[in-house]
This record gives structure tokens, C-alpha cells and sequence, in this order.
């Protein structure tokens, strides 16, 4: 006697639908699961065992085999629990209807079903493999609903779920959840006092989606700014909204963010942070990082220089190919990892550099401490900026400025020109990513433009890598004045920001 | 006594080519050791001394005047440490002019370690002494012996940023004593680094604001203007000296006129004009790529000079 119920098993943020097949078998009673499981797979069946017994059902004394099909793909996770529950209630009682249906849940002993992370990604994947409704703990209900054209049932108990699917006591379905603006944004720029020059480089980032890197003193007011920066960016789009939490329902962090909020995430890891929770990672198959949790968001790294070397090195890839690819024992996973880049930094290791206090560091750990930042992460950084230590009468008489919602109209408009304009060249979806022949074309500055470059390129010893981060500033600057070539003012600007100290 | 360690040689007390003004030291030393080659012993030569931990705003000025001297024909004298001593040198080198600087260690060590190329350029157009030979460590108790040396070859002392304790006072204090002028650059009463050069004006040291003050109390340097002829050297300061003129550009002019020589954020400087930071970004690359301003450590720009 055989029975099937259709489960999911996420690799990355892709998934895998599977099958679970359970079938009885004359014997001495027995229960295996096969089917490249993992440990908590293994417990599962104790778990099954003793949900269906308490729940008033009986488990079938005789010899069970449950089989997870396809076989060679890893399976992981507490998830599988529901579905081979029903799988084995289905063999006893066939008035079960499970065709259309997938199944999603832990068991507890008393046959209540428990949440799982993940359901977000393994939803999607059901849905396209063909999957009309979806069972899953009523705490994943709101989430899995969020899938378009997906009927989900939330259930809180396996007697629950059997009166579902007998048809005794059928369950509405969840209302299908649609991506509200949550304003959940962590500071406004008008509560930041002065700093015109840092407000206008976040500006200028935001718009063309360049990394940034603050210098300055501490308590100048990094931290604030960056938390600001994320007020700038635009609303994510029901797809990206959809891609961030997906990434968070697989880390289960789902709590730190509402699945429905369409702003663009903000992380900030400490500098102690593993690399695994930076970069993603784990045993066995990997789980997402930082830096995907910050997927269409922005990562904030504070005092930079601080992180190890090797962390930063890792963040080279990430940067270019905006996702981050892990390979684990159990095979390997791709995590998107589309961010901003904003790092904050002090001058030097007393943070006093330049300071009218004067810096007490020694040439030695000076050239150390500049060293960490120099080459793989530099590179990816278009603006540096300069944060001067706030004034104490500056916090209070400095004019607020403008709003975070004046500026972002600004961002959104610049964008919406790149977008046009950009949209011929792959993977430049922002003037951020634009590079060799691409950047050349549509970063073509005027006659006076490139005079004014060549200049610089001789009097303040501008690098090649600097002329191309110039350009590309050049461009943004450019679509925030929504002027269709790059200009004398907007490369002049652009220098200012340029971060290359002439010797 | 072993041989004497590859370029550099030793000039015993009495020998021609020792520096006359030493023996105006209560105890001379007894012998130099010397990596390049002393300057004539009329030449005029100045000390420019000050703190090891200046402000942006001092360096520049440091440097400025090392320049200025090196320009006018007059040695510049220091002790090669970091911060003002290290400026005063490259603005003489960028004058094209010979400066001297006075080791406090044995004279085959370079302190700080990291000046050795700055060591080498002095050696090849100054030179580079030390009362000490081999690799005599730098320990405390031979700087203010080295300051003395200092304060004997130059026949002026010019501190230029100096804190309370600093041992830039100590060189003003041995210049005292030999009857040599004592200059000080006069800075911010708010600037605890600036607090010695200010204490020495109080106790009458003559305020330094142009070189013409340093010629006015020292009527005899002027002869170095006379010795010094022909055209003023390329580059550095050159450029520096005569900056593009801004011309009718309302904006650069507006900008420029707000930037003085001490340096200054350009966020102060956004809310002083009431300019739109990216206007004012723009006109502060310009005005760099003019080579009317420069930039200091810390984002900040100051106004040639």
C-alpha cells in the first residue's frame, strides 16, 4: 500500500519540490526514512510517531518505509515532519484528497504543528512546480501568503489538518498578503544637523548606487548618517520586496523585519562578526549572511578597518557579482547579495587625524591601519567622504535641511533616467556597475569636461581606477540635474569626492 | 677608533670646515659626524623647530616657511623628526635650498625609521649630522643635547607650533642663552599645541607672521638675499605663489574669499556662503586645480600662500 504528499527543500534560495512516498509493508513493525537525510529528518520519525499516536490516530504496527524522492537531492530541516505525517494517516484513511496540496511543518508530540524557517522560499518553488494550495503551521500562514495565485491553509493541529483534508472541517483559506510601505526607516535626514557635504555624497550615492566610505572622528555622527542613507533609496519593487524576505525567512529572522515591508533593508554587523555570518556559510548546506540579508539594501560596515583583512577580502566577490556563491559539504548555494556598500572609518586608530586636538598615532600603525582599507574593498568604493566632528551649538542652531522624503524624490527621478538610459547594458542597471566600454558611451563627458579631467589627471596625480570612479560619480551627478552628457561642474564635483589625497 | 662607516665622516673640533658658531657653546661638542656636506661656514642658516604632533594648519605653515628660506638663500636648520621638523625640511628641499638636520642618535640610525628617504634627499643637498657616531640609540638625554647644536648653528630659532612641554621650547631656551633671535608663530589661543609658541611671545620672543619680520630682527640674514642670485626655482611653491587668478567667476571668487589660511571644512564653509554643497564642491576642485587652495588632512582645505 502506497501513498504520496508533496513537501519542499530549499537549496539557497531555489527549492526542490519533493515526494514523499510512504508505504506498508508485511514485517515486524519497523519505520525507516530514506532519501539523503539529514539528522533532524532522522529524528522525525519519533516525532511522527508520537504526534500521530497523541493526536488519536494509530500508527500502523507493521513495517514503514518512507521514501523522500528525489533521492540524491540533500533534504534538511524540520519541515518534512507534516508531510510524512499525512503521507502515513493517507495509507489508513483514504478519504484524504492531497493531489494540489503541499505540506509544510514540524510535528510537536501532541500533533500540533510547529513554524519553520524558510517557508517564503519553498512556497515560491511550489507554486511553480505547479502546487494550487499550500499547508502550513498557522504562525508561516501570513508569510507563505505573500506568493502570488497560492491558496494557503494555516493549521494548528494534525487532527486540524486531517479534518481539512477529509473535507469534515475544510479551513479558509489565508487572505493573500500584498507588500505594504512600512515606515519603518530608521532616521531622518532632517534630524541630522549640518554635514552639507556628507548629505549631498549619500545623496549622490543613493542615486547611482555607489559604496561609500565616511572618514572621520568619532562621535562625529557616521553611524546616523548611514542609518539616514537607507532613508534615500526607493521603495523596493513586490518582486525585490519578495527576494529580501525570502532571504530573511531563511535565516528565520523574519521577527527583525516584516515580510511585507517594501523599504530597503538596513544591516549593520559588528566588526566581531564571523565570516560565515558575514559571507553567508555553515555546515552542510549554507546559510545566507550579512550581505544577503542586505540583498537590495544597505550594509553598513562601521569602523571598517577594524574587521579582519579576510572578511574584507571576501567581500571583493559579493561586490562584483552582486550575489555570493557557497560551497558546503552537501553541495554548493547561490544567496543574492545586491547591496550599497557603506563604510565608516576613523582617520586613524586614535581618531584624531587631522583633528584641531592633534593624533597621538605613531607613522608605523598609521601605515597599518591605511593599509587594511588600500586595495580588494578600495576599489569597489566610489565617494569618500570627509565627517568633521560636530560642533555642540551645531546640534542645536545648524539648520535641519531637507527632508528624506525632498531628497528621495531626487534619488527616484535619477534612477528612473538610468534605468532608461542604462537599460541596454547587462548588469548596469545602476551607473554604480557601469565599467569599460559601457561607462565610455554613456558617460561621454563634454569637450570642457574632459579638459578639466585631463587636468586633474596631471596636477592631482588621479589614477586610472580614480578617473573611472570619477566618470562614474560624473554620471550620477549628471541624472540628479537631469542633463543628458556629463558636464564641467558635475566632473569638478565629482573630484571633490574622489578620495585620492595628492602627494 | 674603528674606520669611519661609509658616507659619512667625521669633522674633529678645529678643522677647517668646522662651524664656527659652535664654539659660541658654553661646552662644544668634540667632533660632528657629518652625511653630506656642511655649508660654508659664512652661510646664514635659520632653525625651524616645533611640535611632533602639529595641526594640518601647521605643517603648512612649517613647510611654507621652510620654502621661503630655502627661496631666499638662508639654510634651514632642524632635527628631523616627525611633524614640523619634517616639514621645514621638505619645504627647503622644495626651494632647492640646503638645509641641515641635527640627529639625536648615532649618526648611521635613521629616527624615525620612516624618514630615511627624507634623510637621503637632505644628505644629497645639506646635510645630515650628529654628535654621535655608530648607532648610538636615541635615548631622551640626547636631545636637548642635540637641541643645543641646533640653537648654536642657526643664528635664529623659529618655532613654529609648540605645546607646553615640547622640546622645541628647549632649542628656544639654548637660543636664548646664546643671544640668538627667538621667533614664534603666534596660533590660536584655543589650540593647547600652539600654547609654547604662544608663551614664548608673551616672554618676548618676536611674533613671526611674514619672513620680512624674520629679516627685520635679524638685519644680518639679509646678506643671503644679496649672495643668492638668479631665478627662483620651478615648481613648488611656484605655482603656489602666483595662483590663477579666479577671474570674473563670481562664484570661485565668493568661494576663495572665504577660505583663509587656517583650514577649513568645507561644511563650515557651505554655511557661511549659503552655497549648495555641490555647487561649492565643484568650485573647491577648481580652485584646487588653479593651485589657489590645498588640501590638508581631514577633508579640510587652507589658502596658499
Amino acid at each position: 500500500m502506497l501513498a504520496r504528499a508533496v513537501a519542499c527543500s530549499v537549496r539557497g534560495l531555489a527549492g526542490v519540490p519533493v515526494i514523499v512516498e510512504a508505504d506498508i509493508a508485511n514485517g515486524l513493525p519497523n519505520f525507516t526514512v530514506v532519501g539523503l537525510t539529514d539528522r533532524a529528518i532522522q529524528e522525525a520519525r519519533e516525532r511522527v510517531r508520537a504526534a500521530i499516536n497523541n493526536a488519536g490516530y494509530t500508527f500502523p504496527s507493521r513495517r514503514l518505509t518512507v521514501n523522500l524522492a528525489p533521492a540524491e537531492v540533500p533534504k534538511e530541516g524540520t519541515g518534512f515532519d507534516l508531510p510524512i505525517a499525512v503521507a502515513v494517516l493517507m495509507i489508513g484513511n483514504p478519504a484524504l484528497r492531497l493531489d494540489g496540496r503541499g505540506f509544510i511543518g514540524e510535528l510537536a508530540l501532541d500533533g500540533s504543528v510547529r513554524p519553520v524557517t524558510g517557508v517564503l522560499p519553498m512556497a515560491r518553488c511550489l507554486r511553480a512546480a505547479g502546487v494550487r494550495q499550500l499547508v502550513v503551521a498557522a504562525e508561516n500562514a501570513e508569510e507563505a501568503a505573500l506568493v502570488e495565485s497560492l491558496e494557503v491553509v494555516g493549521v494548528s493541529s494534525l487532527q486540524r489538518c486531517v479534518a481539512h483534508l477529509d473535507g469534515s472541517a475544510p479551513l479558509a483559506a489565508t487572505p493573500p498578503g500584498s507588500p505594504v510601505a512600512v515606515c519603518g526607516d530608521l532616521a531622518d535626514m532632517a534630524t541630522v544637523r549640518g554635514q552639507a557635504t556628507a548629505k549631498r555624497a549619500l545623496e549622490i550615492a543613493a542615486a547611482g548606487g555607489h559604496n561609500l566610505l565616511m572618514l572621520g572622528p568619532p562621535g562625529s555622527g557616521k553611524t546616523m548618517l548611514a542609518r539616514a542613507f537607507c532613508s534615500l533609496l526607493p521603495d523596493l519593487t513586490s518582486d525585490q520586496s519578495l527576494d529580501v524576505a525570502a532571504v530573511y525567512s531563511l535565516r528565520g529572522a523574519l521577527r527583525e523585519r516584516p515580510p511585507t515591508s517594501t523599504r530597503p533593508p538596513f544591516r549593520a554587523p559588528h566588526h566581531s562578526v564571523s565570516r560565515a555570518g558575514l559571507i553567508g556559510g555553515g555546515s552542510g548546506l549554507a546559510q545566507p549572511g550579512e550581505i544577503s540579508l542586505a540583498h537590495h539594501g544597505v550594509l553598513f560596515l562601521d569602523e571598517v578597518c577594524e574587521f579582519p583583512r579576510t572578511h574584507l577580502e571576501a567581500l571583493r566577490q559579493p561586490l562584483e557579482e552582486r550575489a555570493v556563491s557557497l560551497v558546503r559539504s552537501r553541495g554548493g548555494v547561490v544567496f543574492p547579495a545586491d547591496f550599497v556598500l557603506v563604510a565608516a572609518a576613523n582617520p586613524c586608530p586614535c581618531g584624531h587625524l587631522g583633528d584641531e586636538r592633534g593624533c597621538s598615532c605613531t607613522a608605523p600603525t598609521l601605515a597599518g591601519y591605511v593599509g587594511r582599507l588600500s586595495g580588494p574593498i578600495r576599489d569597489r568604493i566610489d565617494l569618500v567622504v570627509h565627517v568633521p566632528r560636530q560642533r555642540f551649538n551645531d546640534l542645536f542652531e545648524a539648520p535641519a535641511g531637507e527632508s528624506s522624503h525632498t531628497i528621495r524624490a531626487r534619488v527616484e527621478a535619477a534612477r528612473a533616467v538610468q534605468a532608461v538610459r542604462n537599460g541596454g547594458w547587462r548588469r548596469a542597471r545602476h551607473n554604480s556597475a557601469l565599467e569599460g566600454r559601457a561607462l565610455q558611451e554613456l558617460a561621454a563627458p563634454t569637450a570642457a569636461a574632459t579638459r578639466l579631467l585631463a587636468l586633474a589627471g596631471e596636477r592631482l596625480q588621479l589614477s586610472a581606477r580614480g578617473y573611472f570612479r570619477v566618470l562614474r560619480m560624473a554620471r550620477t551627478i549628471a541624472d540628479l540635474r537631469a542633463a543628458t552628457v556629463v558636464g564641467e561642474p558635475d566632473v569638478a564635483e565629482a573630484l571633490a569626492f574622489r578620495g585620492e589625497q595628492a602627494r | 677608533m674603528t674606520a669611519d662607516p661609509p658616507g659619512a665622516w667625521r669633522v674633529p673640533r678645529g678643522e677647517a670646515s668646522w662651524p664656527a658658531r659652535l664654539e659660541h657653546l658654553h661646552s662644544p661638542p668634540h667632533q660632528l659626524w657629518v652625511r653630506g656636506a656642511l655649508p660654508s661656514p659664512g652661510a646664514a642658516a635659520v632653525a625651524v623647530v616645533g611640535s611632533r604632533r602639529p595641526t594640518p594648519g601647521g605643517l603648512l605653515s612649517a613647510r611654507d616657511i621652510g620654502f621661503q628660506l630655502a627661496v631666499a638663500g638662508i639654510v634651514v636648520v632642524s632635527g628631523l623628526a616627525r611633524g614640523i621638523d619634517a616639514a621645514s625640511h621638505r619645504g627647503a628641499l622644495d626651494g632647492r635650498g640646503c638645509t641641515v638636520a641635527v640627529l639625536g642618535c648615532g649618526i648611521d640610525l635613521c629616527y624615525p625609521r620612516e624618514h630615511l628617504p627624507l634623510r637621503n634627499l637632505i644628505a644629497e643637498s645639506g646635510c645630515v649630522v650628529s654628535e654621535d657616531g655608530g648607532d648610538a640609540p636615541p635615548d631622551t638625554w640626547r636631545f636637548p643635547r642635540r637641541n643645543r647644536i641646533i640653537a648654536a648653528l642657526a643664528e635664529a630659532v623659529i618655532v613654529v607650533e609648540a605645546s607646553e612641554k615640547s622640546g622645541a621650547l628647549s632649542t628656544a631656551r639654548w637660543a636664548a642663552d646664546l643671544g640668538r633671535e627667538v621667533l614664534a608663530v603666534p596660533g590660536s589661543i584655543r589650540n593647547a599645541s600652539s600654547r609654547g609658541s604662544n608663551l614664548l611671545i608673551r616672554d618676548g620672543a618676536r611674533p613671526f607672521l611674514e619672513i620680512g619680520d624674520l629679516f627685520e630682527s635679524v638685519p644680518a640674514l639679509s646678506r643671503a638675499l644679496v649672495a643668492r642670485s638668479g631665478p627662483p626655482p620651478p615648481g613648488g611653491s611656484a605655482a603656489r605663489a602666483a595662483p590663477d587668478d579666479p577671474g570674473e567667476d563670481s562664484v570661485l571668487r565668493r568661494v576663495l574669499d572665504g577660505i583663509g589660511a587656517d583650514p577649513v571644512h568645507p561644511d563650515d564653509l557651505a554655511a557661511v556662503l549659503d552655497l549648495p554643497a555641490a555647487d561649492l564642491m565643484a568650485a573647491l576642485t577648481s580652485l584646487s586645480l588653479r593651485g589657489a587652495i590645498t588640501d590638508v588632512c581631514g577633508g579640510r582645505v587652507a589658502r596658499t600662500f
